[in-house]
């Protein structure tokens, strides 16, 4: 066994070309532009907490999407509001996507007592059951499994909500990642799993440790699944896929396993320059940045420059406030630290 | 000698052994061209190649498992879990077949591996980036468990542990690795250049499993340490003026009861730091350790200040942390008691 390539000199992976039909597919205008919008937000939020890490105002690391909006928002768009996801640790967009407000969500990222979680979760853990935000998870794998439960508590309980459970490629190489698919098989259960194939783990090409070349994609025939591969710079394209995905499991068809290929602008955390990634590579996908593209869309659908303007100064306004709310919450008191560790509320040992 | 930080000092202890043995084995996730993400294993690839330093797919119970059979069969593997937070998937693999294999093959198999990873908190990692789980180790009979306080112990205790023949846990505390750090953390951070213990020779030397370290010979209360809390121990020393004598455990299993109870016989007095959870922590089994060989010399009950009961918070990292003021609080009440 030889070192296979110098240290980021491995072979580029560059993005396909964007489907030209997908301007065709049929998806209503206002959908669109939700998507649009849905994608701005992400944009700008993760932006701002970009800065406010800049400004040493975050409380520990963090993990941004950007560059990877179009999979969160296209999926996002095609669930029905009482259905649940589960997110990863890069989870800012998983939970805009369901209409979690911004204020709350950067309050936690700063560790305020007004944040989504009074400063209990962090970055890392944002969860909102009120939105069917059913938890973010920093342990790789974990929410696949957990997923199928609560996919399975739907199936029990007959109603017909379906469970998204997001994923990295790395994820796939995990028994969690396994374990969950056959599951989900076996059982027929309504879930619906989506891989964000960015083609690296956190320093690591996904492909220098994977044995097959589509992570997630290349698996699921092994449980008697579709392989599905979309184009994850694409929000129409995820849409499309996501919405075909979720109709099945609303109906009883049973789980899909869904690869979007995607790439991240940045490094893994915030204390990552993505050094170990080909120049040429990042610059490809810059390139293929799927907002710029998504906006060129609309212009050609006959949406006008003055709209889009508008949703954008909107959304602007919006993080504005979110930050002017995150910045005004008070630190958590100590004992706040204390609560909730048993179902009496408290932290010392029942007895 | 030369200067390091904890983390170099960890590598030239790797690279010291890959050197003298040519079955040490080195795997992980993102360590080879990446070298680690704490660097601990910088370089080691382009100097020893992939076949022997190379990066593992995202899956513990894979590496721990590949590291058990590697073992068996004639390889030292010295393996790295990112976090000791992500352990947990590879833990069934450590527990049920490498702390066992040589128990219940009448020593015909045994598994010399080495399991590096970073623990512990103060870098506000949240509940999945700053657990200190020893004593999950600890109650396994079958694993020895590690955790050095300085880049000399470290280098020491790991080429120890490398030529020692059954698993070995080996805790990096992460808040160490750049500097020493006493839990006052809004003072700048301290580099390892300066302390004496950043001296490091350049070669081979051991460190012995099951000798613990008096960090600070003292009169008044026995101290038991390890990891970041040892900082910790010697400031509220310094804050108090209370004269303590602080030991260093440096590893947990084997314990080195000779140096606990000579200490307790003298002062009379004990009092145990850990950064773990308190319920279950090593504390209780160190404190019932003092007890059963030192009744007689107790003249305070023993006190332990440790980490709350909770997972460990997000934003409350400071008041969840056993710091200098808490430590000397409970030094006050044994003096006083
Ligand atoms: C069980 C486990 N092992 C290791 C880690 C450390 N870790 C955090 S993120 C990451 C890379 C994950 O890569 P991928 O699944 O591709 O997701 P991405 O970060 O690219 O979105 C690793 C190894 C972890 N969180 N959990
Ligand atoms: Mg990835």
């Amino acid at each position: 066994m030889q070192i296979p390539h110098e240290y980021g000199a491995h072979e580029a992976r560059l993005p396909e070309p964007v489907d030209p039909n997908m301007i065709n597919a049929p998806i209503p205008l206002g959908t669109r532009l939700d998507l649009y919008r849905l994608q701005q937000q992400m944009r700008q939020f993760e932006k701002r907490a970009y800065d406010l890490f800049l400004q040493n105002l975050v409380k520990g690391t963090s993990h941004l999407s950007i560059g990877m909006e179009a999979i969160a928002a296209g999926v996002g768009q095609a669930m029905r509001a009482d259905d649940y996801t589960f997110a990863t640790y890069r989870g800012h967009a998983h939970t805009l996507a369901r209409g979690v407000p911004m204020g709350p969500v950067l309050a936690e990222l700063l560790g305020r007592s007004n944040g989504l979680l009074a400063g209990k979760g962090g970055s890392m853990h944002l969860t909102s059951v009120e939105r069917g935000v059913m938890g973010s998870y920093a342990i790789i794998g974990a929410q696949l499994c957990i997923a199928c439960g609560s996919a399975w508590s739907a199936q029990f309980r007959g109603t017909d909500q379906i469970t998204v459970a997001f994923m990295g490629d790395g994820a796939t190489n995990i028994g969690a990642f396994h374990e969950a698919l056959n599951f989900a098989a076996v059982f027929r259960l309504p879930v619906v799993f989506v891989c964000e194939n960015n083609l690296y783990m956190e320093y690591t090409s996904i492909f220098d440790v994977t044995a097959v070349e589509h992570p997630a994609a290349d698996r699921a025939s092994a449980y008697g699944l579709d392989r599905i591969v979309v184009d994850g710079n694409d929000a129409d394209a995820v849409y499309m896929a996501a919405s075909s995905a979720i109709s099945k499991a609303r109906q009883g068809g049973g789980p899909s396993l869904i690869e979007a290929t995607t790439y991240r602008h940045g490094g893994h955390s915030r204390a990552d320059p993505g050094k170990y990634r080909p120049d040429g590579e990042v610059a490809a996908w810059l390139d293929r940045d799927p907002i710029p593209m998504y906006h060129q869309r609309l212009l050609t659908l006959g949406v006008s420059e003055a709209d889009l303007d508008q949703v954008q100064r909107d959304v602007a306004d919006e993080v504005e406030a979110a930050t002017v709310f995150a910045k005004g919450g008070a630190p958590p008191q100590a004992d706040t630290a204390l609560t909730d560790v048993w179902a009496d509320g408290g932290s010392s040992w029942r007895n | 000698m030369t200067t390091m930080a904890m983390n170099a000092a960890i590598r030239s202890a790797i690279d010291v052994m890959m050197e003298r043995d040519d079955n040490v084995v080195v795997f992980g996730e993102d360590i080879g061209y990446f070298g680690g993400v704490f660097r601990c294993t910088e370089g080691l690839q382009a100097k020893y190649g992939s076949e022997r330093v190379f990066d593992a797919p995202i899956a513990e119970g894979g590496i721990v498992g590949a590291a058990v059979g590697m073992g068996a069969y004639g390889l030292r593997p010295v393996i790295e879990i990112q976090f000791a937070d992500y352990v947990y998937p590879g833990l069934d693999q450590l527990i049920s077949e490498a702390a066992r294999l040589r128990y219940r093959s009448s020593a015909e198999f045994t598994a010399p591996l080495t399991v590096r990873m970073p623990c512990g908190g103060g870098i506000h990692g949240g509940q999945t980036h700053s657990q200190s789980p020893e004593s999950l180790f600890t109650h396994v009979c079958g694993l020895i468990t590690v955790i050095p306080s300085n880049p000399y112990d470290a280098k020491g205790l790991l080429i120890a542990s490398i030529e020692d023949d059954d698993p070995v846990i080996f805790l990096e505390p992460k808040r160490l690795y750049n500097g020493p750090f006493d839990g006052h953390h809004d003072k700048p951070v301290v580099p390892w250049a300066g302390h004496p213990l950043g001296e490091v020779p350049d070669g081979y030397y051991r460190v012995e499993l099951g000798s613990a370290a008096i960090r600070r010979p003292g009169d008044d209360l026995t101290v038991l340490a390890y990891g970041t809390m040892v900082y910790v121990a010697e400031a509220a020393a310094e804050e108090t003026g209370i004269d303590a004598e602080i030991i260093d455990l440096r590893t947990l299993l084997p314990l080195d009861t000779d140096t606990i109870e000579a200490s307790v016989a003298k002062t009379g007095r004990c009092v145990i730091v850990h950064e773990a959870t308190r319920t279950s922590g090593f504390g209780a089994e160190l404190s019932a350790t003092v007890q059963e060989l030192c009744f007689y010399h107790l003249e305070a009950p023993i006190e332990r200040v440790t980490g709350w009961d909770t997972p460990y918070p997000h934003a409350q990292e400071w008041d969840y942390f056993p710091g200098p003021a808490r430590v000397g609080a409970a030094y006050r009440r044994v003096i006083a008691a």
